[in-house]
Parts: C-alpha cells; structure tokens; sequence
C-alpha cells in the first residue's frame, strides 16, 4: 500500500492539519514506510477473530447523576486560557457568513 | 553522601528516625538541578513553592518527599505543556487525579519533565523544547516519552519520578536509564487530567530507584477513580505487602524471541535469571507470538485515537492552533485520520483490533503454565542522540518487546539487569503479569533487584 501526495493533501484537509506541499512529499514517504509494516497484520490470521475495543471487560462503569460545583469550571476558569473572548464567550471563527461579511 | 542519592524509602525512614530535615533534601536537590539540569534538560519548569508544601506534608505517607512529574499530568499553577508548542505556556484550571492524590498524601512536585511532544516517541528527542540527555553517558538517549522523568532518576534530580505509559514509554526510558519503571495494569490509576494520547491503553505509573520505591509511589496515587469510567472500581491492594516476599515455586517463562537485535541481550539475560532459580523459582524459556505483528496493531490503534483526541486542539478554548503542531504530531494525526477513513477503517482499524484479540488469547494461554513472563524491556542499549531522527518507526521498534503486553493492558516492570562498563549504558529486564496480578511482578522484580548487583542505588 502506498500513499501519494494528493492523498497526503486530502488528509491533511480531513484532520484539519496544515501542511505544504514540500511537507505532504516527506509525509507521503513516510505513510508508505508506516503502511508497509501495518499491511504484515493481513497475515496474522486474525479474519475471524473478534473485535477487541478495551481490555478491562467493564460494562457501564457509571457514577451518580449529580451535580458536583468541585468538578466544575466557573465561566471565568473555562475562558481564562481562551485566545479571544466576548462578553462571556469564545469568539470562534465563522462557520456561516452572510453578504456582508 | 548527598540527600538527594536517597531512595524514596530511605528518605521517609530518615526523616522518621529525624536523621536529616526535609529542608536538608531539598538544598541538595537544588544544587545538583541547578549545577545539571541546562545541559541535561530534564525540567521544563520547576515548583517554586515546593519546599514551603513540603514543609505542611511531614506528616504525609509520603512526608514532603519531591516528585517528579511527567509535564502531561495536569497541573494547577504550574504549567503543562506536553512538551509542545501547541500547549507552551498552558496553565490548567483543573488537577489530574494522579497529582492531586500525590498531593493529597504528601508528595509534592519537584517539577514537571521533559518528554517526547504529546508522548509521540520512545526518544524525548521529538519534544518542541530540546531534547534530554542520558545521565547516565550524555551522548545517548535517556529514551522516551517519559525521558525526562526517568533522567530525574538516573540524574538523582528527584527522589522519585511519575510518567505514563502507552507502549514502553515508562518501561523503556527506565531501561536505558538504568531505573526502575512499572506500568501498572490499564485501568488501575486513573487517566483523568492526563493528556489523552491513545485512551485505550494511556497508564500512568511510577519511575523510581528501586522496586520498593516504585509500590509506596504507587500507593498513593492508584485506585478507583469516579472521573475515569475505565477505571477499575475495587480498591487497589498495597503494593509494599508484596516487597520482600518468596518467590519459591512461582513458574517464570522467559520469551525467547528469536530476533537477530535481539541476539545478544537475550543471551544476557538467561544468564542473570539464573539467580531466580537459585530462589526456588522455576524459570524455563517460552515462545510467545511474534511481537512484530503488535507493532502494527499499535501502530494502527494509537495512531487512531491520537487523531480523534487531538482534534480538541484547536486554538479557540486554549493552546495555539494547530499549525503549531510538531511534525511527528502532524504525521500521527494524519495516519491515523487516513486509517479511520471510509474504505480503510476495516483493513486497518478493525483488522488491528482483531490481531489484538490474538495476543489476549495468546497471553491467557501462556499465564494457565506461568505466574509472569519476562523478556528484555528494550532490544539493546540507549541509542545515541540523533539516532530517531527521520526514522519514521523508531519508537515502534523500539518498543517492540513492550508492545505485546500494552495493547493487553497488562502489568509490566523494569528491573536494571546489566551495566555496561565501558558506556556506563544499562539493560533492563521486563517483568509481565496478568491482568490485576502486579503483586507476582512485584515479588520477582523486588527478588531479583536484591540478589543482582545491578541496581545502581543498592549497590553504592
């Protein structure tokens, strides 16, 4: 299996990464010398075995549905390490943008 | 003797006896980080109140005693960075479990280490703020990603050391640092306020001087943990019961893999692990899966959840955005972006998950003959500096005999169990039990650190 650098650029875009078109060449190597070892698991014999998400076997491990103000940020410590904020908000980028902006 | 040479154990035991003041401890501490840590570079930020904290600790299991912690445990008013450029400068609003039960039993942070960036790397070379050296010859690597907390050890910049573990990376560093590091089973201590790496099998545990050492560290900050749900809710058991016990008639299965960079330290081994049969064990070489088909179950499965966690970085709640990504960061995340893809998700993603079923299945067969097994921790000595440069698999290799027993979630634990006299370089031995039987790798380990000459602290 090998990865090109168009692909490179198409992931990038997916995982929100950027990178230039220098830096999508090295990586493009380096996915395909990554590839080639993942691509021996084919040969594990693994088909027909079951799917192992998380090791411990605990099921629903839950704690009581209460408020806890301790483990709780105020509004001032969940914006206090914010690049930008607003009256009390994160100021985040536009998703939609209207004719005048 | 300087103070800060003690074990964990012997400070506590010389403050009790009032031997030596805690303030005494920390002089000498000080003036060995002042004198080494620039050029080993094993802090990136140290704890100006520490020794006023240790002052209100003396009554604490762990009496004020300084503890170095891995810069990816959130810390509130000190910063945590994860040795990347992402998070440089972040201060945390909130405490990880591990710190704050440290805290809460009288552990205090010396400072916070260096590391691989995000714990991508076995080297603590890709971190965004230098690399750290090996104290132990400063030409090589002390390995990774929690280098910088096993470097406190070897360097005795610290009294004891926290890391975390995801394949290796407490059980490896410790190896070419020449410490001790156990990575307890996935589950045991909580990963809240970790930063989130490979959530499946992130543990965090101790790096300390000697086995002993590394329970009492472990009794204070393991157990249940209400902000984890993948936390084991029993209570642990004391790890320090386990010190000093018999291990007469317990089965040890050395895993003989038969890899030609292996050659050499496998041979080593065998030999030193004769001391266990002189012990009363029975110790007999096994053969375990090729453990070349988990490097790409982990490659596969860490890379995954690496995209999926760190996708909360996006410069807006805190940190920087995320063109400040390093470049091992910006491959991890991709990967494992392009594995979890629509049409490669099955034959990758699903594909290494089912291999990993095989090595649980492999594992249980192997724990009906043996209490534990044991295998070299790393193929050889530290690598020297540069040597994971432009590798684009160097941590997976190296990892190779560790990984196994990761994406298990098994206990497994460093022991130093060969010095090399002309590099001053060590080898260690890894020590695996099943699920939840730390106490049998503890009784071996402890066993055999008493009756080998290895152990650098022991054997002054």
């Amino acid at each position: 299996m090998s990865v090109n650098n168009t692909q490179v650029k198409h992931i990038a875009q997916l995982a929100n990464i950027p990178v230039t078109e220098e830096e999508s060449v090295k990586l493009a190597e380096a996915f395909t010398e990554t590839l080639i070892v993942v691509d021996r698991l084919k040969k594990a014999g693994a088909n027909k075995t079951a799917i192992t998400h998380q090791v411990t076997g605990f099921k629903n491990i839950l704690r009581d549905d209460v408020v806890k103000p301790e483990q709780s940020f105020t509004q001032e410590e969940a914006l206090a390490n914010a690049k930008s904020t607003y009256n009390g908000f994160f100021v985040v980028p536009y998703v939609l943008q209207n004719k005048d902006n | 003797m300087k103070l800060n040479e003690l074990t964990l154990k012997e400070s506590i035991d010389a403050l009790d006896k009032k031997e030596v003041k805690i303030e005494e401890i920390y002089e000498d501490l000080d003036q060995v980080y002042q004198a080494k840590n620039k050029d080993l570079n094993i802090y990136l930020s140290v704890n100006k109140e520490a020794l006023n904290e240790a002052k209100k600790a003396s009554q604490k299991p762990l009496r004020g005693l300084p503890i170095a912690v891995k810069d990816n445990f959130c810390t509130i008013g000190l910063p945590t960075t994860a040795s990347s450029n992402v998070l440089d400068g972040f201060m945390p609003a909130y405490e990880s479990t591990v710190t704050k039960k440290l805290k809460e039993n009288g552990g205090v942070i010396f400072g916070k280490t260096n590391m691989d960036a995000w714990a991508h790397g076995s080297s603590t070379e890709t971190s965004d703020f230098g690399r750290t050296l090996n104290p132990r010859n400063i030409e090589h690597l002390p390995g990774g990603s929690s280098g910088g907390s096993a470097a406190a050890i070897a360097a005795d910049m610290s009294i004891a050391a926290i890391g975390s573990e995801t394949a290796g990376s407490i059980r490896q560093p410790a190896a070419w640092c020449g410490t001790v590091g156990f990575k307890p089973s996935y589950g045991r201590v909580s990963r809240f306020g970790v930063v989130s790496m490979a959530s499946s099998t992130d543990s965090p545990g101790p790096l300390t001087k000697t086995v002993e050492d590394a329970c009492l560290l472990l009794n204070a900050f393991a157990g249940p943990d209400e902000r984890d749900a993948t936390c084991n809710v029993e209570k642990s058991p004391d790890f320090t019961s386990f010190i000093g016990q018999s291990i007469k008639g317990m089965k040890i299965g050395v895993v003989y893999q038969d890899v030609k960079e292996i050659g050499e330290t496998n041979q080593k081994l065998l030999q030193e692990l004769n001391i266990l049969k002189e012990l009363g064990a029975e110790v007999e070489i096994v053969k375990a899966m090729d453990p070349h088909h988990a490097i790409g179950v982990y490659t596969v499965v860490q890379r995954a959840e690496v995209s999926s966690n760190l996708a909360r970085y996006d410069g807006i709640r805190y940190g920087k955005d995320r063109s400040f990504f390093g470049e091992e960061g910006k491959k991890r995340i991709m990967l494992g972006t392009y594995t979890l893809t629509k049409g490669h998700a099955d034959q990758y993603y699903n594909l290494a998950q089912k291999v990993r079923t095989l090595y649980l299945e492999n594992y249980k067969e192997l724990f009906k003959k043996y209490d534990i097994l044991v295998s070299p921790t790393s193929p050889s000595y530290a690598k020297k500096i540069g040597a994971s440069l432009d590798a684009a698999m160097f941590g997976e290799l190296e990892d190779m005999l560790l990984e196994p027993s990761s994406i298990t979630g098994l206990p497994g634990i460093n022991v130093p169990f060969y010095r090399d006299e002309t590099s001053n370089l060590y080898l260690g031995a890894s020590f695996v039990a099943p699920m939840w039987k730390e106490e049998s790798i503890i009784k071996v380990a402890d066993a055999f650190e008493k009756n080998t000459k290895w152990n650098s602290w022991r054997n002054k």
